[in-house]
């Protein structure tokens, strides 16, 4: 068997295998997301508002001690390792947050440092948020470039 | 039609088991039938490489006690990872004295490594042989898949690698202790690599399910054999889905395997939480085979068993660049003689 008939065959094979295969759960992956992704940043919105009433921060000193919270508590509880429990039931939930973020540097990091702290903690640190820092720079800068021509016209 | 089975006259007969199984394994139904359940996963090492390699010496050297023999009356090591290298089996094989050949098959290693040490004993090279492999979750997933800690949702598909090792001793003649004087390895099938396209990662049970169905049919053609002469059909890792499957291509193809086929992987874990499918890895079908099978094969409560072990040969970079997942699995009839 070779060329087209091994190339049909296995197509019939994919759809056969895709007609009983347990579907991933959108809907309800979905709806745990929104509770909590939402629920982290429920916390994070708490956070700022004690650091603005009681410590009496604003403006980019607040985002940024917020976010530092934010970001300890995941590598905290990544460390305590409990994110990943979370992250398991939360669909998207605790990942698109800054605290899943944390999770993806902090993970590997962990795992890697068996391999010494040059060539296995800090160079094996990025394999997951990598391609998140290189595609979010670069989306980026087109929208700034985007935004710069617009502001031509 | 040529024959891809091997039949041994002279009866390599299996003399004793060694395995060792993790913490999450054991509160399955495997927990009764282990030499010995692990507490903690890291089994006191400071790495999961560490602990997977001291896993499978483990096995190995329990193997050989559990057989009355000393390392000294050893002849041969058959043993295989799935880890970069097979450096688990490889430094496993530190720890002894005496010769090792390290084979690859992934899940499949624990039958490919029988059934080499059977032709070994078979035509009177060796006489004593251990054949060995194991697995361990973390390690595997870290290899493979994710760093443990990151919070990513398990797709429905997939598996869980059983943190686990199992070895037997192969031998010429029976045991001094004639309990399991007669389980003999009558004939080997080597599988051809069958691939039918499946290129997700997570489905390792569609993916090799079509490899065990071609070795198994290959088998009993081979050996002029209905499906219901053996009275179980194991495969190793193929997962509930899987299993399902191969029922499904050797229906099509005339042979009934429905009421004798049963799944390492689709029995080892108790409790779903993560695990989906069931198990997955070399670790899988050893430990399985190596304490709960073979200590039914002892009873007599099953005489003929065809134990056929799946593997998936895929790498990351092979997955990486979008290629299919070529499998291969071996048959090792194994019967009360």
């Amino acid at each position: 068997m070779t060329g087209k008939d091994r190339e049909n065959y296995n197509k019939n094979y994919i759809e056969y295998v895709n007609s009983f295969a347990p579907p991933t759960k959108h809907f309800k992956n979905c709806i745990r997301t929104f509770f909590v992704g939402g629920l982290i940043c429920t916390i994070g919105q708490f956070i700022r508002i004690i650091l603005e009433k009681a410590f009496g921060l604003s403006g980019d000193e607040l985002a940024g001690t917020t976010s530092m919270i934010l970001i300890f508590l995941g590598c905290f509880l990544t460390g305590l390792g409990v994110y990943d429990r979370i992250g398991r039931n939360a669909g998207a939930g605790s990942i698109v947050p800054i605290t899943g973020f944390a999770n993806s540097v902090a993970s590997p990091a962990m795992e890697f440092k068996t391999e010494g702290y040059i060539y296995g903690l800090a160079a094996k640190m990025f394999v997951v948020a990598g391609p998140i820092i290189v595609y979010g720079v670069l989306s980026g800068s087109l929208v700034g470039v985007i935004y710069w021509l617009l502001g031509l016209a | 039609m040529r024959s891809n089975t091997i039949i041994f006259s002279n009866k390599p007969k299996i003399i004793a088991t060694g395995t060792i199984a993790g913490p999450k394994e054991c509160r399955g139904v495997v927990g009764k039938y282990v030499d010995k359940a692990l507490i903690e996963d890291t089994f006191g090492e400071s790495t999961y490489e560490k602990a997977e390699c001291k896993m499978l010496s483990f096995a190995i050297a329990k193997a050989i006690k559990n057989a009355g023999l000393k390392e000294t009356e050893m002849d041969l090591l058959i043993s295989g990872d799935l880890l970069n290298q097979i450096i688990s089996a490889s430094f496993a094989a530190r720890d002894f004295e005496f010769p090792f050949l390290g084979v690859y098959g992934a899940c499949s290693t624990m039958a490919e490594s029988m059934a080499i040490a059977a032709a070994f004993i078979n035509a009177g090279y060796y006489k004593k042989i251990v054949a060995a492999t194991g697995s361990h979750f973390s390690s595997a997933e870290r290899q493979y898949r994710y760093p443990l800690e990151l919070g990513n949702t398990r797709p429905p598909q997939s598996q869980w690698t059983v943190t686990g090792a199992g070895g037997c001793v192969i031998s010429d003649m029976g045991a001094a202790n004639s309990q399991t004087d007669g389980i003999s390895i009558t004939s080997a099938t080597f599988g051809k690599v069958v691939d039918y396209g499946i290129t997700d990662v997570n489905n390792m049970g569609a993916a090799m399910a079509p490899s065990a169905c071609s070795t198994i049919l290959q088998h009993l053609r081979d050996m002029g054999r209905k499906a219901d002469y053996y009275d179980l059909i194991v495969t190793g890792d193929l997962g509930a889905l899987g299993s399902r499957i191969l029922k499904d291509l050797t229906w099509e193809k005339g042979v009934d395997i429905q009421k004798n086929h049963v799944d390492c992987g689709e029995i080892i874990y108790n409790v779903i939480e993560d695990e989906f499918q069931g198990g997955s890895g070399a670790g899988c079908s050893a430990v399985v085979f190596n304490s709960y099978i073979m200590d039914k094969i002892k009873k007599r409560e099953l005489n003929k068993v065809l134990f056929v072990a799946t593997g998936a040969l895929l790498s990351t970079v092979s997955s990486g660049q979008g290629e299919s997942i070529p499998c291969i699995s071996h048959a090792v009839a194994i019967e009360n003689v």
